[in-house]
């Protein structure tokens, strides 16, 4: 219990810590490198805590896919000239105090309830998919997702087939200058745009524009 | 303080969420680092999702958390996705230059 508590504090300190270097780091690609620290830490408490196969897919789609992607757009976009750099603005520093206390009180409502916050007696008798201590933790998740949310799961699928639509859409751009294939031209082509019987008279022969 | 309950994994995703708000509020020059704060926003909710699915003993959280994962992937996709039109329209992706909207 004590190692399990160490290690709590362990990962939760370095996700705050990481989590604060995200916003107030001066380089973009550095509040990058810090948001994968935070997302590697927080799947480690998932997998402490009993949750292996979302802290695992965690690692996989948040630091293989998803900070890669903000990595190639960091790269694309010209991040010399976009420094991060909200404490050294100046026209714009009146919006700081007021953001900074509306911050202070969200954390301290959101405190507030944690600390004063109980379960209902029948909470537990409510339960509807109690987890099963035999089976390992991807087994019962796929239990459920594949019976009860399986037309969630399909429509989740769908979600990501636009939004792949959607990105392809957005950052395809169609360049000048550039030979391409016509698709429909090439399919709607018949036989008489194309082929032409020729009487050919004898000795004489085809000339070769005609 | 020694054993860990769900008292703490709350509090951690509420000061995640704070920071999370901070650099949502806050942040004038980046559009990038706002995304990266949403993920963050999102992030806490996946940890208090996931505490009380494991603290209750009911799956229907972590069933939950891979949803959310799956529109949080899509929201970063398309999300830089109109950045990079953004930028590549008005070579700038500074927040306060954006207000082609204002009347």
């Amino acid at each position: 219990m004590l190692a399990h508590a160490i290690f709590f504090y362990i990962f939760a300190f370095i996700a705050i810590v990481s989590a604060i270097m995200v916003t107030v780091s001066k380089n973009t690609v550095h509040s990058v490198f810090f948001l994968i620290l935070d997302f590697i830490s927080i799947s480690c408490l998932f997998i402490m805590i009993g949750a292996e196969f979302l802290g695992m897919i965690m690692l996989i789609v948040y630091v293989g896919a998803v900070a890669v992607l903000f990595l190639f757009v960091v790269m694309m976009l010209n991040v010399a000239q976009q420094k991060n750099q909200w404490f050294s603005a100046k026209e714009s520093s009146k919006h700081i105090p007021i953001g900074l206390i509306v911050s202070v009180i969200i954390f301290f409502e959101l405190i507030i309830v944690i600390g004063g916050w109980k379960y209902k007696p029948d909470v537990v008798s409510a339960m509807s998919l109690p987890i099963d201590q035999d089976i390992s933790n991807t087994h019962s998740i796929g239990y459920v997702l594949y019976t009860d949310y399986i037309h969630i799961f399909q429509l989740s699928g769908m979600i990501l087939l636009v939004a792949m639509i959607g990105a392809i859409v957005l950052t395809y751009r169609r360049r000048s200058g550039v030979k391409r294939q016509g698709y429909f031209n090439q399919i709607t082509r018949e036989r008489s745009d194309s082929v032409e019987i020729i009487d050919v008279k004898i000795n004489e022969g085809v000339k070769a524009d005609d | 303080m020694i054993s860990i309950g769900l008292g703490h994994y709350l509090t951690l995703a509420a000061i995640i969420f704070t920071i999370g708000i901070v650099g949502l509020f806050l942040n004038r020059k980046n559009i990038i680092v706002i995304l990266m704060s949403i993920e963050l926003i999102l992030l806490s909710v996946n940890i208090n999702l996931v505490s009380f699915s494991i603290f209750l003993n009911d799956i229907s959280g972590q069933i939950f958390t891979l949803f959310i994962l799956t529109v949080a992937a899509a929201e970063a996709a398309i999300g830089l996705a109109i950045i990079v039109v953004y930028y590549r329209n008005s070579s700038t992706i500074d927040v306060e230059n954006i207000d082609s909207l204002k009347g």
